[in-house]
């Protein structure tokens, strides 16, 4: 087993409290993992770790080539691994000044170089597929939650990052956008895009997903196939936590 | 009561209105001046620069807590005495660079509050897809803040245009000061006052036309 992404030993602490305690994770190529678990045991850290929007205060994360050691990660190490990823966040979080399309170009043209034209037509090709063809000038503050969730998939799906980070994606949306955006990332990853995503969704965490990973606590507390994990659960919490949801 | 001298109100005009082209220049200067010096503050103050935020809070605080007026004399009659790099500032030069250090300071910190309104998670985002620090205050911090800040900004290049008269207490001939030289000759200051208080006025509501256009074109901007 070769891993495209591998965290080792991963800690962080908010103050006096260890929110992470010691993640250890390995994503093979093309992998699809979801990570379950109660509020407040550090799902979303976890994610927003991976590309030091929190930094984490030890461990290893590894990308390809590029190792970061939280200890010591310079600015440039903080750079390359935002550069491997990409993040879709629960509150969407779209660039208020710039339209639909803009916000999909954005990181090809700003971060990538890539000209205009060429970023321009590459967001019109993801516009197509994220079925919002026809709303490439309407700004956020115009459109439906799920049209904005689903442009901010189309902003980190336009970077064809390594690792798509998806944190709780449908919390925020009313029930009623919550299918198509699921079906939407239900689209990417049919097309093995290595992802780690943090749901609440276990109907679709159980069919996407090659691995469910249990989290409670800052700890990984079981992790397996979603057959496994949600049939025969071998941990006490884990059983515990799916009858609550279940 | 006498009668106004409207007469020689109208004689006036021109000898006045030639002044203003010199009482928009220091303004204009200056605004553009306090802008740069003001956005490089605020964001010293929003990243908490080391060392240099706590500089900047200390400037910030001396330039609001003191008087305009004695910040012009500071520059123009006292550093002189000790910089002798300053000693040939002329009134104009001075006015404007007082002119810049104290509006900045206002307005740094209402570029830092705007800056602050941006939804935190919209630094998060441009992070995420790995734009630099620089590249996200330029393309989408500021541009949202330079829309929130806009309305006050405009209120402080008016009254930075009103402040300009303070130039005539360093020597300098403006607007004002060519108005106290018509009155000392003709005895006549209620209407030589009056000239120049017209002139500002009108000079601020002209401002305040555009100004008003300005919100509702960028207003609709932003709505879709």
């Amino acid at each position: 087993m070769s891993c495209q992404i591998e965290i080792t030993g991963l800690v962080k602490r908010f103050g006096a409290n260890t929110v992470l305690d010691g993640i250890d994770l390995c994503l093979e190529p093309g992998e699809r993992v979801a990570i379950i678990g109660p509020s407040g045991t550090g799902k979303s850290t976890l994610l927003r770790c991976l590309n030091f929007l929190d930094h984490p205060d030890q461990g290893v994360i590894r990308m390809g080539q590029v190792a970061v050691d939280a200890a010591r990660a310079s600015r440039a190490d903080v750079l390359a691994l935002r550069r491997r990823t990409a993040f879709v966040f629960q509150n969407y979080a779209l660039f208020a000044n710039k339209t639909a399309r803009q916000n999909i170009m954005e990181g090809l043209t700003t971060v990538r170089g890539w000209p205009q034209a060429k970023a321009r037509a590459r967001a019109d090709e993801i516009l197509a597929q994220i079925g919002l063809a026809d709303r490439g000038d309407s700004f956020p503050a115009a459109m439906s939650g799920g049209q904005q969730q689903r442009v901010g998939i189309g902003r980190a799906m336009a970077l064809e990052a390594e690792l798509l980070l998806f944190d709780e994606p449908t919390s925020a949306l009313d029930p009623e956008w919550v299918g198509e955006v699921l079906d939407l990332i239900r689209r990417i990853a049919d097309g093995r895009q290595t992802m780690l995503i943090v749901t609440h969704e276990m109907q679709f965490a159980r069919e996407i997903a090659d691995r469910i990973v249990f989290m409670e606590g800052g700890r990984i507390v079981e992790q397996g196939p979603p057959e496994q994990l949600f049939g025969r659960a071998q941990d006490d919490r884990t059983r515990a936590f799916l009858r609550r949801v279940g | 009561m006498r009668p106004l001298d409207t007469a020689y109100m109208w004689d006036l005009v021109p000898v006045i209105g030639s002044y203003v082209p010199l009482t928009l220049f220091m303004a204009v200067l200056a605004m553009i001046a306090a802008l740069a010096l003001a956005a490089a503050l605020a964001i010293v103050r929003v990243l908490r620069v080391p060392v240099l935020d706590s500089l900047v809070a200390v400037f910030i605080s001396f330039f609001r807590g003191t008087p305009l007026l004695v910040q012009l004399f500071l520059f123009y009659f006292g550093l002189p005495q000790v910089v002798p790099a300053m000693t040939g500032i002329d009134g104009v030069t001075a006015a404007i660079i007082g002119l810049t250090l104290h509006f900045s300071a206002y307005m740094a910190e209402s570029i830092r509050g705007a800056i602050l309104g941006v939804d935190r998670s919209q630094w998060e985002a441009a992070q995420s897809i790995g734009m630099t620090q620089g590249q996200l205050l330029r393309r989408i911090i500021l541009p949202q803040a330079a829309r929130t800040a806009a309305p006050t900004l405009m209120n402080y290049f008016i009254d930075m245009i009103k402040s300009t008269s303070l130039a005539f207490t360093l020597g300098v001939t403006e607007m004002m000061g060519a108005a106290q030289k018509e009155a000392a000759g003709s005895f006549l200051y209620l209407e030589a006052f009056l000239v120049v208080a017209l002139f500002y006025w009108v000079i601020v509501e002209v401002l305040s036309v555009g100004q008003r256009r300005l919100e509702t074109r960028l207003g609709k901007a932003v709505a879709r």
